[in-house]
Parts: structure tokens; C-alpha cells; sequence
């Protein structure tokens, strides 16, 4: 399975222009096989640029973008490959079917790619059960789908191509709290059974710290710091300044401390808050 | 305080056509909205929200039921077209997508765009304009294209385009969606300021538990209807029939919550950070250390 490594990645928008804006400023960043990076940054501080670097849809002034060791680059004519093997699911995907069914939708790709018709329909029922769309779904028109089958419809269209690198921009944005749990938990469970690499960009800082296994922190086109979430948590204060947060909870962690009660500023999440605080006691009479 | 807006026994069906079938969004809606209140509605995605929405600033007309704008009926036989507009004026709404309601090439000429049709003075369009870009953070880029901005920086702009035409009411559906923390702190700053200092009544629909802590008012909806309504705290406390609704709550609650079930004598309905640790830190004296 895939390693995507980047290596002193530059872009400026609009070079030479009176608003050329550096959109990515020697970035470095390994995303290996077998884990979810998250990928959080203020607007505007990169995140998309990058993402569309990692399949080629846009070339880096400089530096590389690596798959297995290789420059996508290299071949420039054989860029489209590379497409096939960074899956890239872009914000709102949802907006993008077209096709008369849902099940024509998600086989778009694999065709595309010069799969057989056998191999088309295995690709297709493989990508629509891991996204969680019953086989009942597919014959119905994408358009007739609810909101939530239709961003997980628009992933089965990625899935199905089988990427050895699959990078998502916002895949849970504008769901309720039940639907992002179901989509990111459907991520979360394609990468443990396919060692993929999995890149999620995302705004909340909760899901990432549930969900992935290093976080990378991108400030004005800069790599700003890397880590386990709790690595990167931890360092709330330089959050803040680059425009960022923390979890919820991480907050309470800081809090309780100044109150005497120290559980680390590292908790993360609901469950190792509760993890360290309940040998603590607080029962009543 | 009065009623600004005032629905009763509301419901609206989707009509549908040859291919898809009439869906039913609202069904027996009662809600009034006081003048000057923060209300944050939630609900799962198709619970209905949206479509609450765009009834009570009247994009659609409900098949049943009431709706009373500024003390005109809405519904009545004799409400004219001027009566809509005249109520629309003061009914603003910003959407989730600002792909869909950003017109203009230059940011200050989107901003302008709601004003000009209103007919207002030049020197007045020039002065709200500043103003709105100033109060959302988007001074700099007035000069800028409109298609050059992120999702957040355009959001804030098609925020700026309703603060201009002065709305007295505005209904914000999923606004922060797409918002990094810093937007969506900004946003919320912005919300809750326009609220308590200008007055103004906010009807905010989200997916972010935190941000509808900061309601006067918290109204849940599922399939179509009101399932609970009430103060934050009164809302939040309710957590085994917000999850049954794929509801969330603050992580604060969920805490306490959790403590609340292994035994702590904690209450729940606390969504500060600093607050929950004090609660905690208050158990803890209670209870004494390892005293399980």
C-alpha cells in the first residue's frame, strides 16, 4: 500500500501579480499506509492547495510530491494514473453525480480506469458496503437520495477505484452529529481493513481528535507542527494564535488543572477524560 | 417583549413530480420568536429546519397554518404581494453555501448589492458597507474578487451583504458550516453581538452543539416537527433523547454526564469549560479522594 510523501512543496497563486498570495511554503509531511493524518489549518492556510497537489490536479512550483518513492511528476503524461491511486474526495462531493443511477455513479471511475465488467460490478458492491449504502439504494437515481447517502454514494464512487491513497477534503461537513459519526466511522473502518493512507482535511478539531492517528497543523503555508493528537493538543496556546482550537474537552483538562485536579492537558477526548478522572472518586455521601 | 414572528399549526409538503413523490417537510408547527431573542434551532438533516426556515422569511408559502411577520398575517386572503416584500424586509436570511448567494465580481459590490436594490442613498450604501465589512472582519479584501476568497472569507461577505440592508431579523441556516474555528468563533462573536447590542432577533440553525449554548433559546426538531424547546440548559439536560434524535451534546455535558452515571453527584447542564472543572473540582472536595 501507498506512501505519500511531500518534500519542500511550494505554490504561489497569481506569481508576479500585485496579489500573489504564497499559498504553500516548503512543506514537508510523510503520510504512511495504515494511518489517518488530519490535516487542520485556518482558512486559507494551504490545506486545499495541498490536498490538490496529492493527486496532481495541481503542479507544485517546486519540491515533490513522492507515491511509494516515486515523482508523481516524473511522467507528466502519465499523471492520470496517479488520479486512479490518490483518491481524492472533494468538499460537498455530493454536488458532483451526474449519472441515471447511483450504482452508474460509483461505477464511473473503475470503468474509466479499464476494469472488466465483472470487476466494474465487484468494485462497485465492495465501495457501496464499506460507504454503507444498501444494495437497494443503487438502482435509484443519485438525485433521490437523502443528503447523507449522497456524500457516502459520492465516496463509494472514490472507494471503487481502490486508491492506495485516499484524501478527503471535509467529508463530514454540513452532516448532523449522527451522520458524521456514520461517514467517519465508515473511513475510519475502510483504512483499518485496507491500509490505505487516509488524509481527512477537516474544521473540527472533536472529529479529528476522535478519529486520526497523527494530526498535521498548517499555518499561512507552512507545516506548523505534526503529532499524535494528543502531541498537538497539548500545545493549545499555539493553536489559538494560528487561528485554531482545541477540543472542548481539552479545554476542561487545562481548566481542571488550575482548580488542583491534574488528569494532563494531553485528554483528548470524552472517553480519556472519563478514563482518568473516575479512580479520582467524586461520588457523594 | 412582542411576537415578531408568529406560526401556528404550520406544515408544508414538498410537491413532488412524475418520478419523485410529495415529501412532507413540516407537519403542525407552532412557534412564536420574541422580538430581540436568540433562538437556536437543531434537528438531524431532514428533520425540516431548513425548510422552517425558508417559511418564516417566506421563500415558501405554508400549505397549512398561519404565519404572522411584524403583525401582518402572511396567510390571510387579503395579504398582498407588498405586504410579503414589506415583511421580507425585515426578515434577512444567510445561507450555508455562500457559492450560492455571492453576485458580484468585487467583494464591496456584493456587500452593496441587497442596498442598491433597496433603493439607498449612495453615500449611506458607501457607509454600511465599511461598516459590515469592518463588523465581519473583511476590511482589507473590500477591493478584492470575490471568486479569490476561501469558503470562510466568502461566508463572512454574504454575512456582510444582510448587516448592510440593516435586517431586524435574521435567520442563519448552517452559516458556519463551512467555517474554521476562527471564522466560526468570529461568526458567533458576531451573532450574539449584533444580537445583545443592536437588538436584533437571531434565528440561528445549526449542527454545532456549542454554538446553540449561546441561545437564549434551543428548539429541537425531528421528522418535521417541535420535539422539545426550551433554555439551553433545560434542552441539554435531556442527553438519552437528544442522542435518540442523532443529536450531540457539549462535550461538557457528555463529561459530566458520564461522571453523573458512574455515581458523582454533578449536574449536567453545564457548558463552560472552566465551570465543568470547577463542578468536577467541587465533586471531588464532596466526594474525597479515592473515596469510591
Amino acid at each position: 500500500m501507498g506512501t505519500l510523501e511531500v518534500k519542500d512543496l511550494s505554490y504561489t497563486y497569481g506569481k508576479g501579480a500585485p496579489y500573489e498570495i504564497k499559498a504553500l511554503d516548503s512543506v514537508n509531511l510523510v503520510f504512511e499506509a495504515g494511518r489517518i493524518t488530519g490535516l487542520i489549518g485556518h482558512t486559507g492556510s494551504g490545506k486545499s492547495t495541498l490536498v490538490q497537489m496529492l493527486n496532481g490536479l495541481m503542479k507544485p512550483d517546486s519540491g515533490k510530491v513522492l507515491l511509494d518513492g516515486v515523482d508523481i511528476w516524473e511522467k507528466p503524461k502519465e499523471i492520470r494514473n496517479i488520479r486512479f491511486r490518490v483518491g481524492l474526495v472533494m468538499q460537498y462531493p455530493e454536488y458532483q453525480l451526474f449519472d441515471e443511477s447511483a450504482e452508474k455513479d460509483i461505477a464511473f471511475g473503475p470503468r474509466n480506469m479499464g476494469m472488466s465488467e465483472d470487476e466494474v460490478k465487484e468494485a462497485v458492491r465492495e465501495a457501496a458496503r464499506f460507504a454503507g449504502l444498501d444494495e437497494s439504494l443503487l438502482k435509484k437515481s443519485p438525485f433521490d437520495l437523502s443528503g447523507g447517502q449522497k456524500r457516502r454514494a459520492a465516496l463509494a464512487g472514490v472507494i471503487a477505484m481502490r486508491p492506495e491513497v485516499l484524501v478527503l477534503d471535509e467529508p463530514a461537513a454540513g452532516l448532523d452529529p449522527g451522520a458524521r459519526r456514520e461517514i467517519l466511522g465508515r473511513i475510519k473502518k475502510y483504512q483499518r481493513e485496507s491500509g490505505t493512507a487516509v488524509i481527512i482535511v477537516s474544521h473540527s478539531m472533536e472529529d479529528m481528535a476522535m478519529y486520526c492517528d497523527t494530526v498535521a497543523v498548517m499555518d499561512h503555508g507552512r507545516l506548523m507542527m505534526t503529532g499524535t493528537p494528543a502531541e498537538v493538543f497539548s500545545r493549545s496556546q499555539e493553536l489559538f494564535a494560528a487561528g485554531l482550537d482545541v477540543p472542548q474537552i481539552t479545554k476542561v483538562a487545562a481548566s481542571l488543572k488550575k482548580c488542583g485536579v491534574d488528569i494532563g492537558l494531553d485528554v483528548y477526548t470524552v472517553g480519556y477524560a472519563l478514563e482518568r478522572l473516575l479512580p479520582l472518586g467524586g461520588k457523594g455521601e | 417583549m412582542s411576537a415578531v414572528i408568529k406560526a401556528e399549526h404550520i406544515s408544508y409538503t414538498y410537491p413532488g413530480d412524475e418520478d419523485t413523490p410529495p415529501v412532507q417537510a413540516l407537519r403542525d408547527v407552532s412557534l412564536e420568536i420574541e422580538e430581540g431573542s436568540f433562538t437556536a434551532i437543531l434537528g438531524h438533516n431532514g428533520c425540516g429546519k431548513s425548510t422552517l426556515a425558508k417559511v418564516l422569511c417566506m421563500i415558501l408559502e405554508p400549505d397549512e397554518g398561519t404565519l404572522e411577520v411584524y403583525g401582518r398575517d402572511m396567510t390571510a386572503e387579503d395579504a398582498t404581494d407588498e405586504d410579503v416584500f414589506n415583511a421580507r424586509r425585515n426578515v434577512g436570511m444567510v445561507f450555508q453555501n455562500p457559492d450560492n448567494q455571492l453576485v458580484a465580481t468585487i467583494v464591496e459590490e456584493d456587500v452593496a448589492f441587497g442596498c442598491e436594490n433597496l433603493g439607498v442613498a449612495p453615500a449611506d450604501i458607501r457607509r454600511r458597507v465599511d461598516e459590515a465589512l469592518a463588523t465581519v472582519g473583511m476590511t482589507e479584501y473590500a477591493r478584492h474578487a470575490t471568486h479569490r476568497l476561501s469558503g470562510g472569507q466568502k461566508q463572512r461577505v454574504a454575512i456582510a451583504g444582510v448587516l448592510a440592508m440593516r435586517r431586524r431579523c435574521i435567520i442563519f441556516d448552517e452559516s458556519t458550516a463551512m467555517l474554521d474555528p476562527k471564522g466560526r468563533r468570529e461568526v458567533m462573536d458576531t451573532i450574539c453581538r449584533l444580537n445583545r447590542e443592536e437588538g436584533i432577533t437571531v434565528i440561528h440553525i445549526t449542527h454545532y452543539m456549542n454554538e446553540a449554548t449561546l441561545a437564549d433559546r434551543v428548539v429541537v426538531m425531528s421528522e418535521g416537527g417541535i420535539i422539545m424547546d426550551g433554555t439551553p440548559r433545560e434542552v441539554f439536560s435531556r442527553v438519552s433523547e437528544l442522542r435518540a434524535a442523532e443529536l450531540d451534546v457539549p462535550q461538557t455535558t457528555e463529561l459530566l454526564w458520564g461522571l453523573k452515571n458512574a455515581g458523582w453527584d454533578v449536574a449536567v447542564d453545564i457548558f463552560d469549560a472552566d465551570e465543568c472543572a470547577r463542578e468536577i473540582a467541587r465533586a471531588l472536595e464532596r466526594g474525597g479522594h479515592g473515596n469510591t
